[in-house]
């Protein structure tokens, strides 16, 4: 038997994180090739959600200042999915320790950083894609950036940099689950966290603890600055969260990956204690 | 000798060498300083009931989780200190089939070629070799969630044999397949040791241990029970066993001088009293019944009951695990 070996020096450690990464955000991608399906399913909700509030309450929507809802809710939508991204993350990391293919990896001799980098690369590329088949069901159903182009291509950076730092969460949540099904319950936090929101309302339509919570929600800085950015009229509250969302919705995934992204790696590594 | 041209020479004839390695989870010792040898080539069987730190012993030996005491070298590197050096020279088949549901077989194997680090037409090349060698050229481009569980652990298998490794640890390979799926990976196994890889198998099933070891270590509560070959642990243990039941305590005496005369090694028989029952190890087995049964007949014994028992695994690890307070009850019975 012929068996290949490879080099024994590890001068190219850099160079095989990199390629490492690579091969793995490739098998996502195969998994998409394979299955297109996938983006259907995982947009599931929030397209049964933009006919549910765009054409069901739509007409019974009234977000003050004579603002059109679809154009009101549209952005929301985009924040929403991105938010229960970190469920996909979570779910597909739980489904990997469980199957044993994490182990697997781990026993092997590529770049350990890769299991996680590449998860991180891959989820961030599939959620463009996510917001890509949003943003053509949008412009269907008629919404319309008023904002520049250069304004409207920073909404959408904005959007997946809420993902990429969501990803930390998910891969943490996902390492800490003890099994699928208790990866499946998460969704009892994606829920609240996607909901409780400026993503339907304006927060100041609350009542007022519910609506604190909703706009120091990370996606209702999100959410509201990308209104902005796209040239929504409504303006948003008065409070500081609200006037700084520009500022926040940089800030909120900063902080959330200063926080996950060292936790996420040391779960990882405690796989090994 | 001295103790490092002993060490050279342990590291050229041993694949694995483990020496009290040790592993806590809490409370909880997994494994209790376990030592353990496999010769290069050969498949050593991890024998225990579940929970008696097999796959804990597995974890630590494939560099998955660092012990907490003890030693182990696999391959010729400390799974310690140079996990990288190990990582090259194993191969490791855990308890699910760890492939990519979603991607074919051939997918599969070639991203596992990539981060064996091997170039694209290397890659490509050595899947074509696995496929063939386990048998999966034809269903090579089907998606693996269509696969049967054999199927799987056999494209597990050839994921685990990418680099040739020197050492192939599996853990339960056969856990939860059906008896085709079994022979399956008996079979693939065989074919792998005939190549020259060094296997550590972990198993709760006898007839696994005993079908594909050279060597067994039986292994219970995190530590080594014992260790023989196959045959010899089957010696130890007692193969087939006559066992007579009877209706009345009188025949007793009767029945033991018959069950005596069909013992492996002329020894005495085991008598329960309690359960009027008559018990010895026989070699011999059908042999041995049918002389037992015409001589009871002959003497006009009433039987409830006589057949041919082989041991089960429990009653395996009752003999090893509670050898010693066995033999003290059997004393004083006798007595």
């Amino acid at each position: 038997m012929s068996a290949p070996t490879t080099t024994e020096q590890d001068e190219r450690r850099l160079y095989w994180e990199f390629v490492d990464c690579w091969t793995i955000v490739r098998r996502e991608l195969g998994h998409l090739a394979k299955q297109p399906s996938l983006i259907a399913w995982q947009l599931g909700f929030p397209i049964v959600s933009v006919l549910l509030y765009v054409y069901v309450f739509g007409s019974a929507m009234d977000v003050g200042g004579g603002q059109d809802y679809t154009t009101f809710v549209m952005p929301g939508m985009f924040a929403m999915t991105m938010a229960f991204g970190f469920m996909n993350t979570a779910m597909a990391v739980t489904v990997e320790k469980d199957r044993g293919v994490i182990d697997r990896f781990r026993s092997m001799p590529m770049a350990r950083s890769a299991v996680v980098a590449g998860r991180g690369v891959a989820d961030v590329l599939h959620a463009g894609i996510d917001l890509a088949v949003m943003a053509l069901i949008a412009l269907a159903i008629g919404w319309r950036s008023d904002g520049s182009l250069v304004e409207t291509v920073y909404a959408f950076l904005l959007l997946l940099l809420l993902r990429f730092a969501l990803i930390w969460i998910g891969v943490y949540l996902g390492l800490l689950v003890p099994n699928q099904e208790a990866a499946g319950n998460l969704f009892a936090v994606a829920f609240p966290f996607g909901m409780i929101s400026s993503v339907f309302t304006p927060p100041s339509m609350m009542p007022d603890w519910l609506g604190a919570i909703a706009m120091w929600n990370p996606v209702s800085s999100t959410a509201t600055a990308i209104r902005e950015l796209f040239g929504v009229s409504t303006t948003a509250g008065d409070s500081w969260i609200e006037q700084h969302a520009p500022l926040m919705s940089v800030v909120w995934p900063l902080a959330i990956t200063a926080v996950f992204l060292p936790l996420a790696v040391r779960r990882y590594q405690a796989l090994g204690r | 000798m001295t103790a490092a041209t002993e060490a050279a020479a342990e590291a050229g004839e041993y694949s694995v060498i483990a020496e009290g390695l040790r592993k806590q989870y809490g409370d909880k010792t997994a494994v209790d300083g376990l030592d353990l040898r496999v010769r290069r080539g050969t498949v050593c069987g991890l024998l225990g009931p579940n929970g008696a730190g097999k796959t804990t012993s597995v974890r630590m030996l494939s560099t998955l989780v660092r012990p907490d005491g003890g030693r182990a070298e696999v391959g010729g590197h400390d799974v310690v200190r140079r996990p990288d050096l190990v990582r090259r020279r194993i191969g490791l088949t855990g308890q699910h089939a760890a492939v990519d549901e979603i991607l074919t077989a051939r997918q599969n194997l070639r991203m596992f070629g990539r981060l064996f680090h091997l170039g694209h037409p290397a890659a490509r090349a050595r899947a074509e070799e696995l496929l063939a060698q386990f048998s999966l050229l034809e269903a090579a481009d089907k998606q693996v969630k269509t696969f049967s569980g054999g199927m799987r652990r056999r494209l597990d298998l050839a994921a685990s044999m990418i680099l040739a490794p020197e050492v192939l640890f599996l853990d339960e390979p056969t856990t939860g397949l059906d008896p085709r799926g079994r022979r399956e990976v008996w079979d693939a196994v065989r074919g792998l040791t005939a190549t020259g890889t060094t296997v550590l198998l972990t198993t709760h099933y006898l007839d696994e241990a005993d079908k594909l070891s050279d060597w067994i270590c039986v292994i219970d509560q995190g530590r080594k029970i014992t260790e023989d070959t196959p045959a010899g642990l089957k010696r130890a243990v007692g193969g087939d066993r006559v066992e007579v039941v009877l209706a009345d305590p009188a025949d007793l005496p009767l029945t033991a001088g018959a069950v005596a005369r069909v013992a492996a090694g002329g020894r005495p028989p085991e008598t329960d009293e309690a359960e009027l029952r008559v018990h010895a190890p026989v070699t011999e087995g059908v042999a041995a019944l049918t002389e037992v049964a015409r001589e009871l007949q002959d003497a006009g014994v009433a039987v409830l009951d006589i057949g041919l028992r082989r041991p089960t695994l429990d009653e395996v690890f009752l003999r090893l695990t509670g050898g010693a307070e066995r033999e003290t009850t059997e004393k004083e019975n006798a007595v």
